[in-house]
């Protein structure tokens, strides 16, 4: 891979998802071993800073870099300066004079990694910019969905919920689509707009429209942290509308994928019985969360030395 | 000086006999050692020699694979496309010993990666080195316990191993001097 940055994954080519991938199956065995660590990534110091709450993919990431023999070090938003007025760019000036190799940066601003990547020549990983993109993610998704379905080309994916918020959504919609997936989303219309349809994709505001003919069914987590009063009236109501429980999953085949990104609202956007159930593969996500990022890391930091080029 | 060819399919076969006699004279019938081939240049060596020793001896070792791409010391300095082999250990490793097969030896980098990384999955009871070609210029203290044939070299010259498993019409070893073309 010849790049120094993952951003987003839109535009990037299906040779190289593909790619990261392929390497991330390799990694798996490596967390099934007794000496869960290979010595790839000696030296390399790897800065996790994370501007909005995440447990899941910091720890992740932070679990990745250590199984590479990475040095990593933790930033997050309450214990660093910026609640105390310092601005991003202040802060990373700060953090490139502790000589890092990379950083895994999460932001409520859309477009700050990509700031980064141009300011440092550091490796930037975007772990979630606002509701633009979390490339990782989507990638440990499809990785999920390729262990259960094979070749993603033709297959069917209904993404349920807050698309309009969701950067796990916008690359997900990105990446299944060069490889050739096709996605149905449904929600409420002030969270499926209509105009989500310039994304290609078919936008529908049914639950049941989308669940019978998918073969994988992603119900996104209603972030209360980002919505206004206007977007929902109660969990309540949503639940019964755009709520995932068994009546309305035996609509779709038995073979039919269920997954979420995580933190799961139980109640909300599924029943307990259906993200405990047989069709669910959460928990898989997790684990191929690991090898995904062994495989990011490896493929951004241990390829050949960066040249001029910073693509 | 042009491409020569020290070893042909006949010479790679009679070695490889010679390496199986001197394996079972040295380590007994295949029990309590298995061969293990580094990826991907011993993999195919590791399973002709069992198929030998097998033939020879009447029992077969049991045979893995080592993938050291993660354990190399040059990650960072010029490798073309870093792709993970596969690791493959399917006996008891621990009290085991394990006969490293690779095909050339030349710096003794890959062999010290292969080391570490065999030492990740377990104690083995010893570790040994049986390869096709030693063609000197080691970087490290490292020597093979079995060799099949050893060719003198320039440091700039470059040694190929073909087998016919990987796609290659015949076994034979190539010296390549620089500046010639693979």
């Amino acid at each position: 891979m010849r790049r120094k940055d993952l951003l987003g994954l839109k535009n990037m080519p299906a040779e190289e998802i593909t790619e990261i991938l392929d390497t991330a199956v390799g990694f798996r065995a490596i967390s099934e071993r007794r000496i869960k660590k290979v010595p790839t990534l000696r030296g390399r110091t790897v800065v996790t800073f994370f501007m909005e709450n995440s447990t899941r993919t910091r720890l992740s990431f932070d679990l990745a870099a250590k199984r590479l023999s990475a040095d990593t070090l933790g930033f997050s938003a309450s214990s660093s300066a910026t609640n105390k007025g310092e601005t991003l760019m202040d802060t990373a000036r700060n953090i490139d004079a502790m000589k890092p190799d990379a950083i895994i940066i999460r932001h409520s601003a859309a477009g700050s990694p990509h700031m980064l990547a141009k300011a440092f020549p550091w490796t930037v990983i975007n772990a979630g910019d606002g509701i633009n993109e979390h490339p990782s993610q989507a990638l440990l998704d499809m990785l999920t969905m390729r262990d259960h379905l094979g070749d993603l080309a033709g297959k069917r994916v209904a993404i349920v919920g807050d698309v309009f918020h969701s950067r796990v959504a916008r690359s997900n919609i990105f990446g299944l689509q060069t490889m050739g997936a096709e996605v149905v989303v449904a929600g409420p219309g002030t969270m499926c707009p209509p105009d989500m349809a310039h994304l290609g994709v078919e936008v529908r505001h049914r639950i049941d429209d989308v669940v019978e003919d998918a073969d994988v069914i992603m119900m996104l987590r209603i972030q209360q942290e980002r919505l206004g009063a206007a977007m929902m009236s109660t969990n309540r109501e949503y639940s019964q509308f755009y709520g995932l429980d068994l009546d309305r999953l035996r609509l779709a085949s038995p073979e039919t994928l269920v997954m979420h990104p995580g933190p799961i609202n139980r109640g909300v956007e599924m029943t307990p019985d259906v993200a405990d159930g047989t069709q669910s593969v959460i928990l898989e996500q997790v684990t191929n969360g690991v090898a995904i990022r062994m495989a990011l890391l490896y493929l951004l930091l241990g390829g050949e030395p960066l040249g001029e080029d910073h693509a | 000086m042009s491409t020569t060819t020290p070893m042909t399919g006949v010479n790679v076969g009679r070695s490889l006999d010679r390496l199986a006699h001197e394996i079972i004279e040295h380590l007994g019938a295949s029990e309590g050692w298995a061969l293990v081939g580094i990826v991907t240049g011993g993999q195919h060596l590791a399973i002709r020699l069992a198929d030998r020793i097998e033939a020879i001896s009447g029992s077969r070792p049991d045979t893995g694979t080592v993938d050291i791409t993660l354990y190399r010391d040059d990650l960072y300095t010029g490798l073309e496309k870093p792709e993970l082999g596969e690791t493959r250990l399917p006996f008891v490793l621990s009290g085991t010993g394990v006969v490293l097969v690779d095909d050339v030896l030349f710096t003794g980098r890959t062999v010290r990666a292969a080391m570490d990384a065999i030492m990740d999955y377990g104690r083995p009871r010893f570790i040994k080195l049986a390869v096709l070609v030693d063609r000197g210029h080691r970087e490290l203290p490292i020597a093979a316990d079995f060799v099949g044939r050893t060719l003198p070299t320039q440091l700039s010259d470059r040694v190929r191993v073909d087998l016919t498993e990987s796609g290659k019409d015949a076994d034979g070893v190539r010296l390549i001097p620089a500046g010639e073309s693979v």
